[in-house]
């Protein structure tokens, strides 16, 4: 088993024409069962066009009738990628992963006002993240496929790179992965630290977890409290926070990487990770061997 | 992306927001032709620059005659101002706003950030305005009140109503106070800011509610659908080596050590300052080169790293999965070689064609130091730099 997608989810590619939409699906394509499980791309302007023999519809809904496509990947460019996932959320599919950087807050913020408002159970992924993968299943996203594999840790990050270094750390060390979660570094954004945490912790093929935060805001914060307060001793969990030298005031990249208002320092979150039961490392090259040795 | 605070007023009056009479001048002469302009008998010369603390600085003076308009501009315009959120060379003045006086009853703060927890625009309204307001969040948060906007509905009558009047405002100014609080919010909204902030926000003798200062901020990711804004940028107070690496899509930032550090992905260029400090030095920058970086990406960022003298040293850390290795290597060969590279450079890559970006290094004759992970990569460089 796995959280979030497995080898029998079907997705959709929204953006499916545009140059980076193409080029990850062709990869997303030919990873695992990829063949099978990217059934439908969405352009209103190209319906009955096809990309590497994947149908394109008009609309998310008509995809979902045609194919029965339960996720969708967001590739559309940032002033329209909000709109984008409504269109998802709309269909009611279970899974929304927008990988699309540079979104404006605004438009995040006015999109999740209306999921909350309208009850909606998609859950959404992103935006600005590297996507989710479930090595030798399927890989919905940007990583590279094939510094994964097959195994039964759980991998949370906001990062992307920063991802793939632990993956690569696990993998050297021979410890496989159960599902890789990319939360992304966006400030208003879908699942956060612990929602994920939470996932891993009720999947029966998880045994431990790499939780890897950045500076800015609390979510790691508010992932570890939980942890404590629910999970404490039923699974090991590690983590790492990067921005220790990152000065406050300052983005670092991502828009929702800032100290600011003397809040959401790293000495701050590997603090309360500690103290709730995570073991930390300031070291990013030993991610990998901090969680050997919990398990 | 930041605007001074004339720029700032010009905004929140467009959303009905009072603010004092004044104007932006670049010069003695048109403080003092805007002083007479005014007219009164109190004006206020305000440095312009983008950090806080002005005051304390020495950037904002009263003026209580011409001579003294002259004398106040003619000492603020040109100085190098240090406050808090400056660094301790300080920041030219260049630009400032005259004012009129005003009478101030009463100081009161009021703020906008968009908050990751809610996900929503949060307003925070504070009765201890003129101070620093996350000294009043630190010490005394129950004087700081929250109100998290509905999108769909905007900030309503009542709730600016009652914030007004929990943070002191009398009962006949509260209309007022009512109309500052939305045209904020509009102005927040509609110009998709990323901070809004009023401090002070004054009472005034009269029971005027008025806008004594203004700070805004605007979310980069939305400029694109505000050319009005991107025009009050002032490229004097950006810092030239952000702006040349903007110019590449290049993300850099400048810090204060002596080790540049070129990599791909901001989580894990975070991770390689870390590591740095860990080992035992400092990082001179953040570089993210990102996804698809190019020869000339990677030439320009070596450009960038260069031009600044501190830097002893490079570690270069690329976790290659999208990006080949192959394609960095022949990158950092050729910027290595444009920039005739007299500093040591510490090479690490993962992924992708590991093996042939590491033969493109050892192939190139350059002294290229090559790591094994980053950690060992931190360790190399920082000992290079210190002669170890």
């Amino acid at each position: 088993m796995s959280i979030l997608i497995n080898k029998d989810t079907r997705v959709v590619t929204q953006g499916i024409t545009g140059k980076t939409g193409q080029f990850h699906t062709k990869m997303c394509k030919e990873y695992a069962n990829g063949a099978n499980c990217f059934v439908a791309g969405v352009n209103p302007k190209k319906p009955g066009e096809s990309y590497e023999g994947i149908p394109i519809f008009a609309s998310v809904k008509e995809a979902r009738k045609q194919t029965g496509v339960n996720a969708s990947v967001v590739y559309v460019p940032p002033p329209f990628a909000a709109a984008a996932i409504w269109e998802a959320v709309e269909a009611e599919l279970d899974l929304v992963i927008c990988i699309t950087e540079g979104i404006p807050a605004r438009d995040m913020v006015e999109v999740k006002e209306k999921m909350r408002k309208a009850g909606s159970k998609t859950v959404l992924c992103g935006p600005n993240c590297p996507g989710i993968i479930t090595p030798d299943e399927i890989k919905i996203g940007i990583m590279p496929g094939h510094i994964h594999m097959k195994g039964r840790i759980g991998v949370v990050s906001r990062s992307g790179t920063l991802t793939y270094e632990a993956v690569g750390q696990l993998s050297d060390l021979g410890l496989g992965q159960s599902t890789a979660v990319g939360i992304g570094g966006d400030p208003v954004n879908g699942l956060k630290h612990k929602d994920v945490l939470e996932l891993f912790m009720n999947d029966p093929d998880t045994d431990a977890v790499i939780m890897i935060g950045e500076i800015g805001g609390s979510d790691e914060e508010a992932a570890a409290e939980w942890y404590a307060k629910e999970c404490r001793n039923k699974k090991p969990v590690v983590g790492f926070i990067a921005g220790v030298t990152a000065p406050a005031g300052k983005r670092m990249g991502h828009a929702g990487a800032i100290i600011s208002g003397g809040k959401g320092t790293a000495q701050e979150k590997l603090a309360v990770m500690e103290a709730c039961g995570i073991r930390t490392t300031k070291n990013p090259a030993e991610m990998g061997k901090l969680l050997k040795s919990v398990i | 992306m930041k605007i001074h605070e004339y720029q700032g007023k010009e905004i929140l009056r467009k959303f009905g927001v009072a603010t004092p009479r004044g104007k932006a001048c670049f010069s003695v002469d048109e403080a003092v032709k805007a002083a007479e302009e005014l007219g009164g008998k109190v004006w206020v010369v305000k440095a312009q620059i983008h950090a806080g603390g002005r005051g304390k600085g020495g950037g904002v003076k009263v003026a209580k005659s011409m001579d003294e308009v002259r004398q106040h501009a003619g000492q603020i315009l040109g100085m190098q101002l240090k406050t808090h959120q400056t660094g301790p060379e300080g920041q030219k003045v260049h630009r400032l706003l005259v004012e009129e006086g005003a009478d101030i009853k009463k100081e009161l703060y009021v703020g906008m950030v968009v908050d990751r927890v809610s996900q929503r625009v949060c307003l925070m309204a504070s009765s201890e305005g003129g101070m620093d307001i996350e000294e009043v969040a630190a010490h005394t948060p129950e004087k700081i009140h929250k109100v998290f906007v509905d999108p769909a509905t905007g900030l309503k009558d009542a709730e600016a109503d009652d914030v007004a009047r929990k943070i002191g405002v009398p009962e006949a100014s509260v209309p007022q106070a009512r109309s500052v609080l939305q045209g904020l919010y509009k102005a927040f909204w509609e110009t998709d800011a990323s901070l809004a902030e009023i401090n002070p926000l004054i009472l005034t003798g009269d029971g005027r509610v008025v806008a004594l200062d203004a700070k805004m901020n605007f979310d980069s990711n939305a400029l694109f659908r505000h050319d009005d804004i991107v025009a009050m940028r002032d490229l004097d107070e950006e810092d030239p080596a952000e702006i040349e690496a903007s110019k590449f899509d290049l993300s850099y930032i400048s810090l204060d050590g002596n080790i540049g550090c070129l990599v791909n992905g901001a989580g894990l260029a975070m991770a390689t300052m870390d590591t740095i400090k860990l080992f035992g030095a400092e990082p001179a920058n953040f570089l993210d080169v990102g996804g698809g970086a190019t020869t000339e990406k990677v030439t320009e960022a070596f450009k960038l790293m260069l031009a600044n003298a501190k830097v002893k040293g490079i570690l270069v850390n690329i976790f290659g999965g999208i990006m080949k290795c192959d394609t960095i290597a022949t990158g950092v060969v050729a910027a290595a070689k444009e920039t005739h590279l007299s500093v040591p450079l510490v090479v690490r890559m993962r992924g992708t064609n590991e093996d042939i970006g590491k033969q493109i290094l050892k192939d190139s004759g350059l002294p290229i130091i090559s790591a094994s992970d980053m950690a060992d990569a931190a360790q190399k460089i920082v000992a290079a730099v210190s002669g170890k």
